[in-house]
């Protein structure tokens, strides 16, 4: 299996240069397999136009074959343009799928031809049956050793082994999966790279989180979502309301032409190209590849949403839970302060302070050793050197340090030095205790050092913000979303970061029960809350939330519960999410009105060409001047085609989206695409009818 | 077009608006919050009534019942009036000795007065007995109107609704609506207006006698009576065939403002009936400034289309100096006529004090447009609200999007069922309309009841398939209606036009009863404001102006160029 780098760069290639010559191509010969009448009869707006095309065509072949009277070149012109219409609207289709095809494509490389070992009883001594991988069956134990791909979905049951998840993640360095805890959870499809693990199969054959997300990649499996759906019924009414005005038009125009004895009927070329004008074929011909868009861009994040139901939620979520750690903060606390006692210089308790921290390899004892570096310059010395033994952080003394030559140096909370210190008969200093609260009221967290004599000071421990989080909070809060920290601090530690991080709320002392607790409280308030998680303590909160991304690295529970996975498992990217739901919103509303505001401008091309011959008085609504009928009829047939490709690009691409309030935004977007849409084909029509009157 | 012409007009619609806010505070109350005026007096007598009819005011409805429940009741009625009608020559309050009316005229007839459209295809003084005008018709035009606020009062508690099923009990609404709205309201006109000279008698006919000595039959009759609930119901069916430009129907400029003001009344009220039951004015009134925006510069086309001066090709014929005259009341002038012809066509009125047959194009046009909007520009009593929040569905369903949710209407998501019934609200009229007039222009028998050729022969058949499918009932004069083919085509379209946004816009409270409000924030599309007025008004106007450019541009339209 050679395939490892290209397979994890694939997602990202995709980012970086839109489309090759190949993906155009295979569009193409795509969109030329979708003119099937069965595949056309899934989009009723299209499917309109598919029949007219066929109709127009017929009056076409008829006119050539002098079978009827009337027909000629417009009967021709029409027809062709109608089925690149038809083409069009395939071709945005298959052009959404291929991006998705390309990393499909690479998925499934890692699924081939893997064996898989199996063992009878779960047992590491026992003798391995050889079967393919996708005989495995859910519940049966399976070996894979260094080397081996794992054949499935599971949990490792035994063992520990460094595994290669670049197949799906895209990140070459290994991760370590485990038996026990959030860590054990594996994909079919990623490779161990070293030692061992026995695997119990939970993922049922062909429903792997591969196979998964390949389907949803390719836009195979893509079942419509809720407010697809209800958008499809609406364009298919106005399509009917079109249908029954060019339909009853024929009569109309009868009328017209036999009282007022002048002119000529309407003809069914002219009466199908008003109706494929004005059945809303932009907004139809784009709204699956929108949609396919919208996944497309969830999975480049590295996001794989289960469905598109839970892109479509993420738009509409207006409270977002965020973990402190990790989301907030960055991961670790840091010493920012040294708060020496009365009788004691700060650099005298730097020193004891580094000392304390030499051997502790934790982020906040490494940060207190760049502090004392920082700050008096003090260099790093070895333990052995100094005949020094360090004392581990222990549960039951709570504290860590060093024992010297000249005496112990401890550190650890307030009250756990208070313990030690009077142990030895020594007091802990009024001044110190206050300068702890005083820590402790900011959000931080004070460690007190003392050596065998007294407290020598206290190092202020602080969370650090992410950068930008604070502006990104503020934005959201624009855009109407409550931002909640969830955190397992204390209140007065969670209240000051939060009020440091500019969030609208936080719980303290989280607890899994108390997460599930709020969010139903926010839902039953009418909030549509987002949450991530990874472990397996976050399942419920996950199942109950509105949309809810599991890390990849995360238990195997919590990534069944939630709706999306982050392969990249950064808690962050919830907020890119939530953006990226809404911008698909936008992107079908805004193509939805530009579309149907178009209708206005192809009325004044086509009614005027359609019954000047009856009623010349109706010249006066030729505003746009386009003159002779016939070309009047098709310059607003190939306009409606041309803007098809025109916004392909946009709907796959997305509109552009702003953190504004919903006011500002619908008054830019309305300018745009409903003002826009209005206008456009007035320009765009008669640039096509000057164009026509050179050629033809 | 002057400038007292203009204010006249203004000032008139601004009476109507500050008179329909204290009232929609009124409706509110007394289908909202349940609450009854001078409950010593009236609540023994409402019991009293439940008991008697076997109601339990209790009881509360789901969409399905309610819907039910109105069914009924409108079959019933359309049953006991066509019975009325068909035997009228053999019941009392004769004194005509009308003949029974015929089969397919009575059918006519009985739709049109249930569902509110009150589209007249006999000359009341000369066909129907005094007892098919007031137990008949007046019944129907108090509860058509009575049955519209109902449906609306179920709609405003199903968008309300936190997770329920019901919408409240529809006998309840029909009863109070009635005897808390209706009758007093009527009652008071009614007084006013035969303080006019509007005549109110039983007794018969007037014999008298001319200057030129010859002999003249003068019709009479519960004139007042009818006339104040045919203006306050919307109804529009007047006791004479001239309707509110006969003489003894609207005598003076006073019972014609008067009439003017109450045709718009109670749709205005409801816009404020419904913002307090949702318990968000704003809702209301924005709903209200949508309707408002659409009507006054229409309104200000009609006056100055009316008042002239003619246009130069026909000036030699129709310029009078004071607007075109034709067609209509001395006493009343073009402009009142013009006023009132947008009032009555945009609430889903249907009665007239000139004839809109002998319009200018344009202000035909405008007639006709309003109504071919679907009447949802004030519109019916509550008819013309609740077809106005079908369109402020599609309109926050189409635009929403655009703000990056999934669209959601007072905080209930916008979903398939929805979208599908509001589609039925919006197609059926469209539909009804569009089918009727290509049936007609394609029958020879039908084309036979034309007046007119060209053009104008098109309006006639446009004006009548748009005032039945969308239960108007004003007529454009022109067209013999009263031919069995006719009297049941548009019957049909009524039936359609009535109970195929009704039924819909009732299983659209259901399903939004059901749903849960979502919390609103700064991330919410706000259905309030300017913005969403502007919207409004636009996806009304430019859904109308789709579905009918073709139609107008071939009949009003072709008119107008040809004498502009």
């Amino acid at each position: 299996m050679e395939t490892t780098a290209i397979r994890g760069s694939a997602p990202r290639a995709a980012r970086s240069h839109g489309y090759d010559v190949r993906t155009l191509r295979t569009a193409v010969v795509a969109a030329l397999r979708k003119l099937n009448p069965r595949s056309q009869l899934r989009n009723p707006v299209m499917f309109v136009v598919w029949v007219g095309a066929v109709l127009t065509s017929g009056v076409a072949l008829a006119g050539a074959l002098n079978l009827i009277p009337e027909g000629g070149w417009l009967d021709l012109w029409v027809a062709l343009w109608l089925w690149f219409t038809v083409l069009f609207a395939n071709f945005a289709e298959a052009l959404a799928e291929s991006r998705g095809r390309a990393q499909a494509e690479s998925l499934r490389a890692a699924r081939q031809d893997t064996i898989a070992k199996v063992l009878p009883h779960g047992e590491r001594s026992e003798h391995v049956n050889l079967i393919p991988a996708h005989h495995v069956i859910r519940g049966q134990f399976v070996l894979v050793e260094a080397g081996d791909s794992i054949p499935c979905d599971g949990e490792v049951v035994e063992g520990i082994a460094s595994v290669d998840e670049s197949a799906i993640t895209g990140e070459s360095a290994p991760v370590i999966r485990e038996s026990g805890g959030d860590r054990s959870s594996v994909t079919g499809g990623t490779r161990v790279l070293s030692d061992w693990i026995v695997v119990r199969a939970t993922g049922a054959v062909g429903d792997s989180f591969l196979e998964r997300m390949i389907a949803l990649v390719e836009g195979a499996k893509r079942s419509k979502t809720p407010n697809e759906i209800a958008l499809e019924i609406l364009l298919a009414g106005l399509s009917l309301v079109f249908l029954l005005v060019t339909a009853t038009l024929l009569p109309f125009s009868l009328f017209a032409v036999s009282e007022n004895g002048a002119g000529a009927p309407v003809s069914i070329t002219t009466l199908v190209a008003l109706l494929v004008c004005l059945i809303p074929t932009t907004i139809g011909g784009l709204l699956s590849a929108i949609g396919i868009a919208g996944m497309d861009r969830m999975i480049r994040q590295n996001v794989v949403a289960t469905s598109g139901r839970a892109v479509e939620a993420a738009g509409d979520v207006d409270v977002l839970l965020l973990d402190k750690t990790g989301t907030i903060t960055l991961g670790n606390r840091q010493a920012v302060e040294f708060h020496p006692a009365p009788d004691v210089s700060e650099r005298e308790l730097a020193n004891a302070a580094q000392l304390s921290s030499l051997a502790d390899e934790t982020p906040e004892g490494r940060s207190i050793v760049v502090l004392a570096k920082a700050r008096f310059g003090l260099r790093e010395r070895q333990v052995q050197e100094l005949g020094a033994t360090f004392v581990p952080f222990s549960a039951q003394t709570r504290m860590s340090g060093v024992d010297l030559p000249s005496g112990p140096v401890r550190k650890g909370a307030a009250d756990a030095i208070t313990k030690w210190l009077a142990s030895r008969g020594r007091p802990f200093p009024k001044s110190v205790d206050d300068v702890v609260k005083s820590i402790a009221r900011q959000g931080g967290t004070p460690l007190v050092v003392a050596d065998s004599e007294r407290a020598l000071g206290v190092i202020h421990l602080k969370d650090v913000l992410k950068g930008g989080i604070k502006e990104r909070f503020a934005q959201l809060r624009r855009m109407g979303i409550r931002t909640v920290m969830i955190t397992g601090d204390n209140p007065l530690t969670a209240a000051a970061i939060a009020a440091e991080a500019g969030v609208d709320d936080y719980l303290a002392e989280a607890t899994p029960e108390r997460k599930l607790e709020l969010i139903r409280e926010f839902q039953s308030r009418g909030h549509l809350v987002a949450m991530a998680g990874d472990g397996a303590n976050d399942a419920p909160a996950l199942a109950q939330a509105d949309v809810a991304v599991a890390m990849n690295s995360g238990a195997q529970a919590a990534k069944e519960a939630g709706n999306m996975v982050d392969l990249d498992s950064n808690p962050t990217k919830l907020i890119e999410i939530v953006e990226t739901g809404k911008q698909m919103l936008m992107t079908r509303g805004a193509v939805t009105t530009f579309s149907i505001s178009n209708d206005l401008a192809k009325y004044f091309a086509i009614i005027p060409a359609a019954f000047v011959s009856t009623y010349p008085e109706l010249s006066a609504l030729d505003v746009m001047g386009l003159g002779e009928s016939a070309n009047a009829v098709l310059a607003a047939v190939i306009f409606n085609a041309l803007v098809i490709v025109a916004l392909i690009p946009l709907a796959l691409r997305g509109v552009t989206y702003r953190a504004l309030p919903a006011a500002e935004i619908l008054r830019r977007n309305l300018l745009l695409y409903g003002l826009g849409g209005l206008l456009t084909p007035f320009v765009g029509i008669k640039l096509i009818d000057m164009l026509l009157d050179l050629f033809l | 077009m002057t400038t007292f012409d203009v204010l006249r007009m203004l000032l008139q619609f601004a009476l109507v608006l500050a008179l329909a806010a204290p009232l929609g505070g009124y409706l509110a109350r007394v289908l909202g919050e349940g609450r009854t005026p001078f409950p010593g007096v009236f609540a023994p007598f409402e019991r009293a009534l439940y008991r008697a009819c076997g109601i339990d005011p209790k009881r509360n409805m789901d969409w399905r019942s309610y819907a039910l429940a109105f069914l009924a009741l409108q079959l019933v009625g359309f049953l006991c009036l066509y019975a009325l009608l068909r035997w009228q020559g053999s019941l009392p309050f004769n004194p005509r000795e009308f003949a029974d009316v015929p089969a397919p005229l009575a059918f006519n007839t009985a739709v049109s007065f249930v569902t509110n459209t009150n589209w007249q295809a006999y000359g009341g003084e000369a066909t129907l007995s005094y007892a098919s005008q007031t137990v008949g018709l007046t019944l129907q035009n108090f509860v058509s109107a009575a049955c519209g606020l109902s449906v609306l009062a179920a709609l405003a508690r199903g968008l309300a609704a936190r997770g329920a099923e019901q919408l409240g009990n529809f006998w309840v609404d029909v009863t109070r609506s009635t005897l808390y709205v209706l009758l007093p309201l009527a009652l008071l006109l009614a007084l006013a207006l035969a303080s006019q000279g509007v005549v109110q008698t039983f007794g018969p006919y007037v014999e008298a006698q001319t200057l030129e000595g010859g002999q003249q039959l003068i019709a009479v009759g519960p004139v007042a009576s009818q006339v104040a609930i045919k203006q306050l119901g919307t109804n529009g069916g007047g006791f004479f065939n001239v309707n509110s430009a006969h003489p003894l129907e609207n005598p003076t400029p006073l019972s014609n403002a008067l009439q003017l003001g109450a045709l718009l009344l109670l749709p205005a009220a409801c816009c404020f009936m419904f913002g307090r039951m949702l318990g968000d004015a704003r809702q209301g009134r924005s709903l209200l400034a949508a309707m408002a925006l659409l009507l006054v510069p229409l309104n200000l086309l009609a006056i100055s289309a009316e008042r002239g001066p003619a246009p130069a090709r026909i000036a030699a014929v129709a310029d009078t100096g004071v607007g075109f005259m034709e067609g209509k009341e001395v006493r009343h002038g073009p402009a009142e006529s013009a006023t009132w012809a947008t009032w009555t066509t945009a609430a889903s009125n249907g009665s007239v004090n000139s004839m809109h047959d002998s319009a200018s194009p344009l202000g035909g046009g405008v007639a006709l447009l309003l109504m071919l909007l679907g009447e949802v520009v004030f519109g019916g009593v509550g008819s013309g609200l609740y077809g106005m929040v079908v369109f402020g569905l599609l309109t926050v369903f189409l635009a929403g999007l655009m703000v990056g949710r999934t669209p959601e209407y007072l905080g209930k998501k916008v979903q398939a069922f929805e979208i599908q019934m509001a589609s039925i609200a919006i197609l059926a009229p469209t539909a009804t309309a569009l089918i009727g007039i290509a049936v007609a222009v394609l029958t020879p028998s039908i084309r036979a009841s034309l007046q007119d050729r060209g053009a104008h022969g098109f309006s006639e058949f446009l004006y009548a398939f748009a005032s039945a499918a969308n239960n108007n009932g004003s007529a454009f004069a022109g067209l013999s209606a009263d031919t069995p083919l006719l009297n049941f085509a548009l019957g049909l379209s009524m039936l359609i036009g009535r109970y195929l946004v009704a039924v819909p816009v009732l299983a659209i409270a259901g399903s939004m009863a059901r749903k849960s409000p979502v919390a609103a924030s700064v991330g919410t599309f706000p259905t309030h404001g300017a913005l969403f007025v502007i919207l409004l008004a636009s996806s009304v106007l430019l859904v109308g102006a789709l579905s009918f450019a073709p139609a107008l541009a071939l009949g009003p339209l072709v008119e107008h160029l040809r004498v502009r």
